[in-house]
């Protein structure tokens, strides 16, 4: 009994059970807003989502599109390790997504319009990312401007900045920007036989393994560095890390340049396999910042934990897809998706009712062990 | 016969997963009386303020108001029953006048609309009547502690509540505020209402209580006539074993200047004009100086501007012979000065580290725990951590791995202070080091001090303790308004005279060696 405890007040269980406690309770509240809309189709709705590619009966096919979700996954994991570190350090870098989007406007625009390589894209990528962290972090250290109101005006700044850029490499008959496989083989990025294992899905490349190293290195810097000690100590208490020497305001100004230069990555991974153009029109900011957001949560804050739950956002986004169309509406598919994602943030409030609740049930115990004796 | 106690409890146990917080307490408070509740940090004292209030729900033990049973279930019935407390840490609006803050929660309205004339005849008398002077249209940013204070006791009065408690009320106020506090509390027992005392301040219960319960442990030592008993008995029954109120120190002729400060002026935070003044001092090796003071009148500041917290507006710092005024706070650091900073938890610890991280946060970055590619050196950092809490008796439930939240208060200054005197500074800047402490480990606190000072190394202590500042240093500088307008020996000096300085009543800007002589002249 007295061990059974002991491993549900161990964080990493509570972690888990909390992410676990919001995916399920996502999928009812989805399956009940399905329900409103349609009765007759919620129930096969909500298995389209969660079966995503296990629908196809061929293994070669279902893995065929499991490498596109994961192809998807590589930014969706770099975003959400770009607000998890911004957020050990005490930051809220909302600004993922602007610094995802420009990202994507300097990889495409040095890929087709330059006609760089690929091992050049990706450092300017990054570079841009990191400039508008940059810029969040000077502001927030220097002038005391939030973080959070830098970051969504920059938001827009970049993404209109980046539909200006890449209008010149657009299609004449379309919004899209041009395919980089017709037009800069050297930028695409190299499959090195991962192309193979997935069904010769080319969009699966080097970015996927890549993407996993740099999780495993954030955790590696995180908790196992002087600077990691350092960043962390600033976020949980920016004035003792004052007060013990260190420099809090350049330790602010440069996690959010590396949290940007991850989301520029990030952008690079996947406009740089070819398998999404960018559409010069967009009016909104793309959607993987935000989403990064979620999956930062629902990993528990947690590096390694992030690429599992970036892995399970991406693929009931991709599920999504599959829904009903003739029941539901076609933007059904995102409403669900996004409902599950919202309860995916409430991790750390499950979290705080598990160990109330914990901590309540130890109570009681306690005062029938006293009554008993 | 009629029932002589407003509030009794009797034999109430509380217990919290791991500990017993109260076991089998007794408190009873007599109409009419000041009662003192005594004992040091988790004796138990809170957790019985908490059950009295219905906070927390006891596992045994029933809770009597005038002779008849109650049911306590929330603090809304604790008020429904006249109970009312006075918080160490005032539970008062800043930017709403006294007459708000009493009101507050008990408005008296007609058809909706504020009666605040009603509610001004009401203060007005009641300030008469118990001798509490306040201002009701001040507001309470603009008033000092002492006021501010008396609008928490006015606060309860105003609810008509009969039984009042005090908690460690005395602990921000002057000399001279204390006097008038115990005054207070006279005129209110003998206007027939009953008191609760809480404190570990003994001369203070020797002063003004009828009686005094002890606590220790959780546990319920015994309860004494106040006229009966020493201070000695008390603290024995506090803590268990005799304590030393005095600090044994050798006389020491100091040594070479270490630290010295010409004309430092700091600016303030929180009003325009500067919050240091002019001030220029020096402090040598082998001596222990104390800045004493009134809360908040600058001392804060002068210690941001030594350790480089804040920038200094104008005057200079040297230290050992080099101009530090401009130095990083880390240069500082690591030539030799440490602190022991005001707020534990604001600056001497990250919360949510473990122990053994908070223990190298003024070295994580030496060769011993930082290898050249940048990594921590767990195991050193472990070792480290390990002897320190070995050396300095640092008390935690798991050792090095304890998140230093969830130590206790006199742990953390334990750990703080151990973190810092293994340094070896030549200088440590010492700031309100025993704030919140019980008397053990005060005695612990005062003994390392004093230590340092033997070993031949400058020490520089703000306090705000009475008691401390009159028993701990060598010399004494009072700090008022930012300015240092008095330098005292603490052997040839009172706490009445001290009191003088402190309030701004007094001041002489000679050298210490004639500081007695000016004073006499002055008075």
């Amino acid at each position: 009994m007295n061990k059974k405890e002991s491993i549900l007040k161990k964080p990493a269980m509570q972690t888990l059970l909390s992410s676990l406690a919001c995916i399920i309770l996502g999928l009812f509240i989805g399956f009940i807003v399905l329900l409103f809309i349609d009765a007759r189709g919620a129930a096969s709705a909500l298995y389209d989502i969660v079966r995503n590619f296990f629908r196809y009966p061929s293994a070669a096919v279902a893995l065929k599109y499991f490498g596109n979700t994961i192809v998807k996954t590589a930014p969706l994991l770099m975003c959400s390790l770009s607000i998890l570190f911004a957020y050990k350090t005490g930051l809220f870098n909302i600004g993922v997504a602007g610094q995802y989007a420009l990202g994507a406007g300097l990889a495409l625009y040095t890929a087709l319009y330059l006609q760089l390589p690929w091992f050049v894209c990706i450092p300017l990528s990054c570079i841009s990312g990191a400039l508008l962290g940059a810029i969040s972090g000077f502001l927030k250290a220097y002038c005391n401007v939030n973080e959070v109101i830098s970051g969504i005006m920059l938001n827009w700044l970049s993404l209109y900045s980046t539909n200006m850029l890449l209008y010149s490499v657009k299609e004449t008959a379309s919004p899209y920007t041009k395919n980089i496989v017709n037009v800069n083989h050297s930028a695409l990025l190299p499959n090195i036989g991962l192309d193979k294992l997935f069904n010769n899905n080319q969009y699966v490349t080097v970015a996927i393994p890549l993407a996993i190293l740099i999780s495993v290195l954030v955790w590696f810097i995180l908790e196992k560095t002087k600077f990691g000690y350092e960043l962390k100590a600033t976020g949980y208490n920016k004035n003792a890390a004052k007060y013990c020497g260190m420099k809090e305001k350049t330790n602010m100004i440069l996690t959010l340049i590396i949290a940007g230069a991850l989301a520029g990555l990030g952008a690079a991974m996947f406009y740089l396999t070819g398998y999404e153009q960018w559409q010069c029109t967009q009016s909104s900011v793309p959607g993987m910042g935000f989403n990064g957001i979620a999956a930062a949560f629902l990993g528990g804050l947690h590096p390694i934990g992030a690429i599992f739950s970036s892995l399970f956002i991406q693929h009931i986004t991709e599920g999504g897809a599959y829904v009903d169309k003739k029941l539901y509406c076609s933007q059904i598919s995102d409403l669900i998706s996004a409902i599950i994602i919202y309860l995916c943030g409430f991790v750390l409030f499950m979290k705080l009712f598990l160990n109330k609740w914990l901590n309540k049930r130890d109570e009681k115990k306690q005062q029938q062990e006293g009554g008993q004796a | 016969m009629e029932n002589q106690y407003a509030i009794e409890m009797l034999g109430i146990t509380k217990i919290f997963p791991g500990i017993i917080a109260n076991d089998d307490i007794t408190l009873q408070l007599k109409k009419g009386e000041i009662h003192a509740l005594l004992g040091e940090n988790g004796a138990g004292k809170s957790t019985l303020m908490s059950v009295l209030f219905g906070l927390y729900q006891p596992e045994k033990g029933i809770i009597k108001k005038d002779g008849k049973e109650v049911r306590i279930q929330n603090p809304n019935d604790a008020n429904d029953l006249g109970i009312g407390m006075v918080h160490q840490h005032f539970k008062l609006v800043e930017c709403f006048s006294v007459l708000d803050n009493i009101i507050l929660g008990v408005e008296p309205t007609k058809n909706g609309l504020l009666q605040k004339k009603e509610a001004r005849e009401k203060i007005l008398e009641l300030s008469e009547k118990y001798g509490l002077k306040v201002n009701p249209d001040a507001l309470i940013e603009d008033i000092t502690v002492g006021m501010q204070q008396r609008t928490e006791i006015l606060k309860m009065l105003y609810r008509e509540n009969e039984i009042l408690i005090f908690d460690e009320p005395t602990a921000v106020l002057t000399p001279q505020e204390i006097d008038e506090l115990m005054q207070i509390m006279r005129n209110l027992s003998a206007e027939g209402k009953s008191i609760l005392f809480i404190s570990h301040k003994l001369n203070e219960i020797m002063a003004v209580a009828d009686r005094c319960t002890v606590l220790r442990k959780g546990k319920y030592i015994g309860t004494v006539e106040v006229a009966n008993t020493t201070k000695e008995e008390l603290s024995r029954m506090m803590v268990g074993r005799n304590v030393e109120f005095a600090v044994h120190k050798e006389d020491k002729t100091p040594g070479d200047v270490i630290l010295q400060v010409n004309g430092l002026t700091v600016a303030s935070k929180l009003h325009k004009n500067n919050a240091v003044k002019d001030v220029s001092f020096d402090v040598r090796s082998g001596e222990i100086v104390c800045i004493a003071g009134i809360d908040g009148n600058g001392q804060t500041e002068l210690v941001y501007g030594l350790t480089g917290l804040e920038p200094v507006k104008s005057g200079t710092v040297t230290f050992k012979g080099k101009d530090i005024t401009h130095a990083s706070i880390r240069e500082r650091s690591v030539s030799g000065i440490s602190h022991i900073p005001e707020d534990r938890h604001k600056h001497g610890l990250v919360l949510d580290y473990s122990l053994e991280d908070n223990m190298i946060l003024q070295r994580y970055f030496e060769p011993e725990f930082t290898s050249k590619g940048g990594t921590l050196k767990r195991p050193n950092i472990r070792a480290y951590a390990e002897r320190l809490i070995d050396q300095y008796d640092v008390r935690s439930g798991q050792g090095p791995i304890t998140k230093a939240r969830s130590m206790s208060g006199g742990n953390q200054q334990k750990a703080i202070i151990a973190r810092e005197l293994d340094k070896a500074p030549e200088l440590l800047i010492a700031v309100q080091p025993t704030r919140g402490l019980d008397v053990g480990a005060i005695e612990y606190i005062h003994k390392q001090l004093v230590a340092q000072r033997d070993e031949g190394r400058a020490v520089l202590l703000v306090s705000l303790e009475l008691d401390e500042v009159m028993t701990v240093p060598d010399r004494i500088l009072v700090m008022y308004e930012g300015e240092i307008v008095g330098e005292l020996d603490p052997k040839k000096t009172t706490a009445e005279e001290l009191g003088l300085y402190m309030s701004g009543a007094k001041r002489n800007t000679g050298s210490a060696k004639d500081a007695g002589k000016e004073a006499v002249v002055n008075e």
